[in-house]
């Protein structure tokens, strides 16, 4: 199976999904020095979203979240590739945007709508915006 | 497919300007292509969130667009920070972070911005006016300037901001463009008694059922026919946009483009329209508060927004000399501290127990002591974000039963309509 989603930022990326099963402001929502998930009474509090390929079905919340993922980002500790569920939030695409600028790690952030991936899959995502299933 | 402007395209080309020019003017771009903007488009101001310390990363990147000659090409207004600068011992960060949140709010000032440090810059004297084009940024800042200017901003964040002042521009979408701005959701308070209309309260309460009900749709609100002060709607905004991703309310009659219905909602028939009743009301009231609503209180917070300076005065006047048995920390802005000392009104909110917290507030910064406790606050906003940012929860009440509260060291509410 595969899917072509909207790129907002190209790049390669293996990994295991992470979907958010609640949504989450990242600021707020996510501690900047270990990448957990800290929102109360949020299903997945306690796990990290390092090296996931994180599915945001419905990206919320503050400004500020851009802050946080930049900050994952600087300290190598950030997901693996995203798959957003809209292309009408800029908020987290914009860290890619300002980590490249500052030659850091940078994400593929692909826009699709009713992501159907589930935590525990193995994906691959290509930098034309192609998303498949893989066997891990 | 984006179109740039000879001049744009020079900018990335690094044909002119300095290197910070390119840097900011290549995210504004790729921001504009994410978003699927047709153009960029000019701006007269904008407003900063991004100077609020969160992690050493964006300090960096602060610093090297400095560093690399940008300068703001349009007046630039600075949100809170993370420090108190004219008392600096208030905010409780480790040493290293609060050098951090220095060296960022210091990045700002080089790159030319205006050093205001508040959340309401417009109540010191940044008014775009209808029709302007801005980018601005903090949620509250974007919801008045949308409402009640009729200016237009997206709900500008952290590095996007910055990179619109110093490019002088901003990608066009969103609530830039007039097609975007047209209401679809109906609110109607027609039916609300007139006296529950002039309660402090009844702004602050019926944003928070905005934000609710509106969600990313735009909403209008008609029923509102007594007259309105500009720190009832700063209560009503800033409330909307804490409950939700609220960035434009059309208040018929109030919001500049909203003259009537047929306006706000361009001739159009609403998608939705929602009759709302005093169960509503009551519900939303409650639901600001996050503990019950009686016993001990450790302190009064006042002023998200920033608290302007008739609200100073309301609060020394409301407080008939009676001290306060707990802190009162009223959040303000340096321009408002000013005027309240030039009217001697600062020394005696001091004598009755105020603490002024200048620059910043109690809930983006560590400022309040211990990891927890009963802040009793007539902010929906405080309200909404106070118990996962500080530990305290909130008690919501008019200003009124704030002031009564802090004499008596206990939550003292006088329900009014919302019984």
């Amino acid at each position: 199976m595969s899917w072509t989603g909207q790129v907002l930022y190209s790049g390669n990326a293996k990994g295991e999904v992470l979907r958010l099963d609640a949504p989450i402001s990242f600021w707020g929502g996510v501690n900047p020095e270990n990448a957990e998930i800290i929102l109360e009474n949020h299903p997945q509090r306690g796990e990290k979203i390092t090296n996931k390929i994180l599915v945001v079905p419905e990206p919320i919340g503050s400004s500020s979240s851009a802050a946080i993922l930049l900050e994952l980002l600087y300290s190598k500790i950030a997901p693996k590739g995203l798959i957003l569920g809209t292309n009408q939030d800029a908020i987290l695409p914009i860290s890619v945007l300002v980590s490249e600028q500052m030659g850091w790690a940078t994400i593929p952030i692909i826009a699709l709508e009713n992501p159907a991936f589930k935590s525990g899959e193995a994906l691959e995502i290509n930098s034309d915006g192609t998303i498949s299933l893989y066997l891990s | 497919m984006l179109q740039l402007t000879a001049d744009e395209k020079a900018i990335l080309n690094s044909k002119i300007g300095s290197a910070g020019d390119n840097m900011a003017l290549n995210i504004v771009v790729k921001a504009a292509e994410m978003l699927g903007a047709s153009r960029l488009v000019d701006i007269t101001s904008s407003h900063i969130d991004g100077c609020l310390y969160h992690g050493d990363s964006g300090v960096l990147f602060c610093e090297t667009l400095a560093k690399n000659g940008a300068k703001t090409k349009v007046p630039t207004t600075t949100n809170v920070g993370a420090l108190n600068l004219i008392k600096t011992n208030q905010a409780r960060l480790s040493s290293e972070k609060l050098q951090m949140a220095q060296r960022l709010m210091d990045a700002h000032v080089n790159m030319g911005c205006t050093p205001s440090w508040t959340c309401a810059p417009y109540q010191i004297g940044a008014r775009p006016k209808r029709g302007e084009q801005v980018a601005w940024g903090e949620s509250n800042a974007v919801a008045f300037a949308n409402t009640v200017l009729g200016a237009r901003t997206n709900r500008y964040g952290d590095f996007l901001d910055i990179a619109c002042a110093i490019s002088g521009k901003a990608p066009y979408y969103g609530l830039h463009c007039s097609k975007n701005r047209r209401a679809e959701i109906l609110l109607d308070v027609t039916g609300l008694p007139k006296e529950v209309k002039e309660e402090d309260t009844f702004f602050p309460v019926l944003g928070s059922l905005i934000g609710r009900l509106a969600g990313v749709s735009i909403c209008a609100v008609s029923g509102i026919t007594n007259i309105v002060s500009e720190d009832q709607l700063k209560a009503l905004c800033a409330a909307a946009a804490s409950t939700g991703a609220v960035g434009l309310v059309h208040i018929i009659g109030i919001t500049p483009e909203a003259i009537d219905l047929e306006h706000a909602f361009d001739n159009q028939r609403p998608r939705t329209i929602l009759s709302i009743d005093m169960d509503m009301m009551k519900e939303a009231f409650h639901k600001l508060s996050q503990t019950k609503q009686e016993g001990s209180i450790d302190c009064v917070a006042l002023g998200s927004p920033h608290f302007s300076i008739s609200e100073c005065k309301q609060l020394l006047e409301a407080s008939e000399e009676k001290n306060f048995k707990v802190p009162v920390y009223v959040c303000t802005n340096r321009h408002t501290v000013q005027a309240l000392k030039a009217e001697n009104i600062y020394t005696k909110l001091e004598k009755l127990g105020v603490i002024f917290i200048v620059d910043t507030c109690v809930v983006v910064t560590p400022i309040l002591p211990g990891t927890g406790g009963i802040m009793m606050t007539n902010s929906a906003k405080f309200a909404h974000y106070s118990s996962g940012n500080t530990g305290y929860r909130p008690i919501f009440g008019s200003l009124v039963d704030c002031i009564k509260s802090a004499q008596n060291g206990c939550a003292t509410l006088n329900y009014g309509p919302w019984k």
